[in-house]
């Protein structure tokens, strides 16, 4: 017992993930979870309801609770690339990670082949692992703009030609698609793309917590990173 | 040059009582958003200043614009309307025919140059000019030629419909004949293009454009697509008078159920009101006498780019065709994630068997 326990501990913990990110990280993951239940809602709504329309206003409510949840998402994504600026380098890897790197990529296809069971062992990382990053990188921050920028242009067609959300994104992201019915197509499809990543990536972090060499959910709790045996950290 | 005729003189000469024709400019006025000041402004223009000479042309179409036209909304609006352009050329309603007709568009070019407003019906097939085929010849020529010989000469452009604007029904996939809205056509002249689409637009709005261009002297003002913002800034959806039952949930689920008898609003039949910019939900159609939506059909988006080509009109989601299938975002969107839920089961799987394996090897 006291020989396991002195081997999973054996490398001091690195802090990772600053209080921020975290914040960010469970907020930002109710925020989807808002947005695609009351999404799906608005592209197919449910059975109508009975009595008279002044009495309900169900579609209004779910179209209100996907805008709300729309700009704490936008809010929190704001503050994310802030804290990219700010925070320490853990907080820029999936938002520019270093494509111009050999390295990057070798680590990137050491960490596929670990998922085609064709490696022993995942490479250790205090960070996200390379794939990790390049998949978030694309999947979700790409995705997350994505739905920003034509989510905004849906909206500012509600808001009107005056408002501001119109001048800077449906004026453009309106045409740029062919007509509105296509940001509506666009802006459905990419929510599956989310959809997609947030399967992959929970099962991931549960499989990795269990899996790899060292800790996953817990560090997106504590910010923590600790190491369950003493090979090299950030080997390239 | 001869003196010029006003509006309000054609008008009178055709037996239009003064009460008729300041009832024409009140409400136009009030179609453009205006104060009921401007009626007498829209009045005065008429009675002084000269005519505007419109050169309508007509392509690939199916003359549902002049049809719309022809049947303004004020009974007596359509003399006015028919006022305002058979003297000059439309081979639809005119009364001149042959050589005859084809001398108006030549004197029209000549006498207004760079004056003249180009009406255009329609649009080219320009797939001919590839193929060496001849379709929509006009008097010998192909509408191509005669569209980009006079907008040379023209004042602005006006795009009649979805025709002119967009393409629609002939510019549909695969489009066989190249059918090309106006302003892209290769080779036309630089002079403003007003995009005024809808298949048809409403009669009222076409002549308020008119009427506009008259009084004000200039073009109105017009959106990043070019339509004029006073009758395309807003959606079908904005201002249906079935919104409430939007906001409340109450949707029309089939046809000539319970809700469709109660007036619910069409979303879930397809309708494209969300996504439509048009006035039909504000000055509707037939005098105001209905609407698509008032009767009981869903908007099906004829005044936006490319409707035809968006799946069934009957579909609130519609098609992707870059996927090479006919499917809509949920069809896709949650195919892709069956797979990737599969791929993560059969993942999981494997790694339980891996590290079950691994564990007897320590
Ligand atoms: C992860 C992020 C998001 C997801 C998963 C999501 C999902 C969806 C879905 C599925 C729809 C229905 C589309 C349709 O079929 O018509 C929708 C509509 C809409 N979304 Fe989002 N969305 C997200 C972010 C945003 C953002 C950031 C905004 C910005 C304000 C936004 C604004 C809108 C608007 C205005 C509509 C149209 C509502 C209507 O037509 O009544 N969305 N969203
Ligand atoms: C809508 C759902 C979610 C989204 C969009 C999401 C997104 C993200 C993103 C973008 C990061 C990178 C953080 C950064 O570097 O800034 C991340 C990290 C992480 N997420 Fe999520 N997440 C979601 C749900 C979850 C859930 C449910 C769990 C728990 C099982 C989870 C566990 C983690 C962990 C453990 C990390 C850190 C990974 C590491 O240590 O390298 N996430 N997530
Ligand atoms: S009927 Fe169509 S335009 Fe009217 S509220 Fe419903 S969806 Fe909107
Ligand atoms: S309601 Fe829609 S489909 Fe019908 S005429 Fe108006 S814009 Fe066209």
């Amino acid at each position: 017992m006291s020989a396991l326990s002195h081997k999973m501990h054996s490398e001091p913990a690195v802090y990772v993930y600053e209080a921020p990110v975290r914040i960010w990280h469970w907020i930002n993951a109710s925020a989807i979870l808002v947005l695609a239940v009351t999404g799906y809602f608005i592209g197919s709504p449910l059975p109508a309801q009975p009595g008279e329309a002044s009495d309900n206003f169900l579609m209004g409510y779910i179209r209100f609770a996907h805008f709300a949840a729309a700009y704490v998402f936008l809010i929190g994504f704001l503050g994310r690339i802030y804290w990219a600026f700010v925070g320490n380098h853990h907080a820029r890897e999936i938002l520019a990670p270093p494509l111009l790197k050999a390295s990057f990529w070798g680590g990137v296809w050491h960490e596929a082949k670990w998922y085609l069971f064709l490696a022993k062992e995942p490479r250790k990382y205090t960070g996200h692992n390379p794939l990790a990053a390049l998949v978030m990188h694309i999947m979700f921050v790409w995705a997350a703009i994505f739905m920003i920028v034509t989510g905004l242009a849906l909206y500012g067609e509600g808001e009107g030609f005056d408002s501001w959300q119109h001048a800077l994104f449906s004026s453009w992201i309106i045409p740029l698609f062919g007509q509105s019915q296509d940001v509506h197509t666009y802006h459905h499809l990419v929510m599956w793309v989310i959809i997609s990543f947030v399967i992959i990536h929970v099962y991931v972090a549960i499989r990795e917590d269990i899996m790899s060499r060292q800790s996953i959910v817990s560090s997106m709790i504590s910010g923590w990173r600790t190491f369950k045996d003493k090979g090299e950290v950030d080997k390239e | 040059m001869p003196v010029k005729e006003t509006f309000y003189d054609v008008m009178r000469r055709q037996g239009i009582t003064r009460r008729s024709f300041l009832k024409f400019c009140s409400l136009t006025a009030a179609a453009m958003g205006l104060s009921p000041a401007y009626a007498a402004k829209i009045a005065d223009a008429m009675e002084t200043k000269p005519r505007i000479p419109v050169l309508w042309l007509h392509g690939l179409e199916c003359t549902c614009c002049s049809e719309s036209f022809i049947r303004s909304g004020h009974p007596l609006a359509k003399d006015v309307i028919l006022s305002m352009i058979s003297l000059d050329y439309d081979d639809t309603i005119m009364a001149a025919a042959g050589h005859r007709a084809e001398a108006i568009v030549n004197e029209t070019i000549e006498k207004y140059d760079g004056q003249f407003i180009l009406a255009c019906e329609g649009n080219p097939g320009l797939e001919q000019e590839n193929t060496g085929g001849m379709s929509c010849i006009i008097a010998g020529r192909p509408y191509t030629e005669q569209l980009r010989e006079a907008a040379k000469h023209a004042k602005a452009i006006i795009s009649w419909g979805s025709c002119a604007s967009w393409g629609c029904v002939q510019a549909a996939a695969p489009n066989p004949t190249g059918a090309t809205p106006i302003h892209k056509v290769p080779g036309i002249a630089d002079v403003p293009i007003i995009k005024v689409p809808g298949c048809p637009p409403i009669s009222e709005v076409m002549t308020a454009v008119i009427t506009y261009i008259l009084t004000f002297e200039r073009l109105p003002s017009l959106d990043r697509q070019g339509r004029p913002k006073m009758f395309y800034s807003q959606r079908i959806h904005d201002k249906c008078y079935r919104r409430p039952h939007f906001d409340a949930g109450q949707f029309v689920e089939h046809w000539d159920d319970e809700g469709a008898r109660k007036g619910y609003c069409l979303y879930k039949m397809g309708c494209k009101g969300p996504t439509t910019y048009n006035a039909c939900s504000t000055i509707r159609w037939n005098g105001g006498l209905s609407f698509p939506i008032q009767s009981g059909h869903p908007c099906i988006g004829c005044s936006e780019d490319g409707f035809w080509d968006k799946g069934g009109f009957y579909n609130r989601l519609t098609n992707i065709h870059q996927f090479g299938i006919e499917a809509n975002a949920d069809e896709i969107g949650m195919g892709a994630a069956g797979i990737v839920g599969g791929a993560v089961a059969a993942h999981a799987a494997v790694s339980a068997l891996k590290r079950s394996q691994h564990k007897g090897d320590e």
